[in-house]
């Protein structure tokens, strides 16, 4: 059981840490200001998400302190899918997965906030209300961009063919999903993606936006399981460079 | 020392950012006990995110202690979800006076009208737009006055 929650937040954290430090490198590179300052501030929502989530592994299951988990670990100790830790490509691919990304998000943490783990039930109801104002946003530059020039659609269309097979990814099944259902903590991936698929293609049809339709095989599984594409190391290395130079320096 | 000394101290503690609003202005207090010289404060924290979180914890056990208290405990409220909604009348007329449009009330869902609609703080015209639903500080937003053609932040409904 507690083996079965720690894998759970694992996974929720871990993404959420690493989509952050994607989504942080547009910081001072943003195409225009306001989105500078948009991708700016999600990512600091997701950095603070993974930090509440590490925070209940620390309070609840033992694990160390969140700069330990969050800085000490390499690539194969990693639960975080494929998706996140793609390097942030052009504009429109980071739009692509930040829309294919805070939906999913939402999703979980509304199932999530009914969950019988209390602890995580009461951080996902306050999550969610937060990652409002990311789907808001990105719904609007999925139409606006779709809707826009010919190069502006082709270029979303484009981001979504690439993002498609890796954003399937997040919702990999786990050994867990059985005892996570069976417990009440999380309806599981497949009913999350269920969830998702609903609630993502209306809305990628207002930008004349068509979802690939794809073989089972060509989902990007196996970075729940620690498997990951050659990008993830070396973001660790760079996220880790300060903590490494002295992992027991208070600040 | 009674529940109200602590009440004075804590309207001393401001938010770091809006540096008028005091962390109960802003809601942010669910319980205070106080026993003798002992006091139990329950805070709130807003945004998950927020940076200030922990600085406001250690500057209202600064406040107590500078108020008398000899054993002060700060702990977070987790039982319960912080919104806007929990800001009081006096805090929304402090974020105006301050230069920030307030929140409106959300009563529990929060949708797109009531993100892109607020009064200019200047001038007090509702004929406004939102420029971006993301600011300075993860509680702002940065929307236009079109009547007197001013920028403006407000505090985001949460």
């Amino acid at each position: 059981m507690n083996e079965t929650v720690k894998n759970l937040l694992y996974r929720i954290a871990d993404d959420e840490l690493i989509i952050g430090h994607r989504n942080s490198e547009w910081t001072g590179l943003g195409p225009i200001l306001e989105e500078d300052i948009a991708f700016s501030s999600i990512a600091q929502d997701q950095i603070g998400h993974a930090l509440a989530n590490y925070g209940l592994l620390n309070e609840h299951f033992g694990e160390p302190i969140p700069d330990i988990i969050a800085f000490s670990r390499n690539e194969k100790e990693f639960h975080s899918s494929q998706f996140v830790e793609l390097p942030i490509g052009d504009y429109a691919f980071s739009l692509m997965r930040h829309f294919l990304f805070d939906h999913a998000e939402s999703i979980r943490f509304e199932m999530l906030s009914h969950s019988s783990f209390a602890p995580l039930a009461s951080l996902a109801k306050k999550i969610k209300g937060e990652l409002k104002y990311h789907t808001l946003h990105a719904d609007l530059w999925i139409k606006k961009l779709g809707q826009g020039t010919e190069e502006s659609h082709a270029r979303m269309q484009t981001a979504l063919n690439e993002a498609f097979p890796y954003a399937l990814g997040m919702f990999e099944p786990s050994k867990y999903d059985e005892e996570l259902k069976n417990e009440n903590i999380f309806e599981g991936e497949t009913t999350l993606q269920t969830k998702w698929l609903e609630v993502i293609t209306p809305i990628l049809e207002k930008g004349n936006l068509q979802l690939p339709s794809l073989p089972i095989k060509e989902r990007m599984y196996g970075g729940r399981q620690g498997y990951h594409t050659e990008y993830l190391q070396p973001l660790l290395d760079e996220m880790t460079e300060v903590y490494r130079l002295d992992p027991a320096a208070t600040w | 020392m009674v529940s109200n000394d602590a009440y004075k101290a804590l309207e001393s503690v401001m938010d770091p950012e809006i540096p008028t609003l005091s962390v109960l202005d802003l809601g942010m207090i669910t319980n205070v006990a106080v026993n003798e010289k002992n006091v139990n404060v329950k805070l709130l924290p807003t945004f998950v995110a927020c940076p200030a979180t922990f600085y406001i914890k250690k500057n209202i056990t600064d406040a107590l202690q500078h108020a008398g208290f000899e054993w002060v405990e700060v702990d977070l409220e987790t039982e319960m979800s912080w919104t806007s909604d929990r800001i009081s009348d006096v805090g929304r007329k402090k974020l105006e006076a301050f230069g920030l449009g307030a929140p409106v009330q959300i009563d529990g869902v929060l949708n797109l009208d009531q993100i892109e609609h607020v009064a200019c703080p200047h001038c007090g015209s509702s004929n406004t737009e939102l420029r971006s639903m993301f600011g300075s500080t993860l509680c702002r937003s940065i929307h236009y006055c079109l009547d007197c053609k001013q920028g403006f932040e407000r505090f985001k409904p949460l």
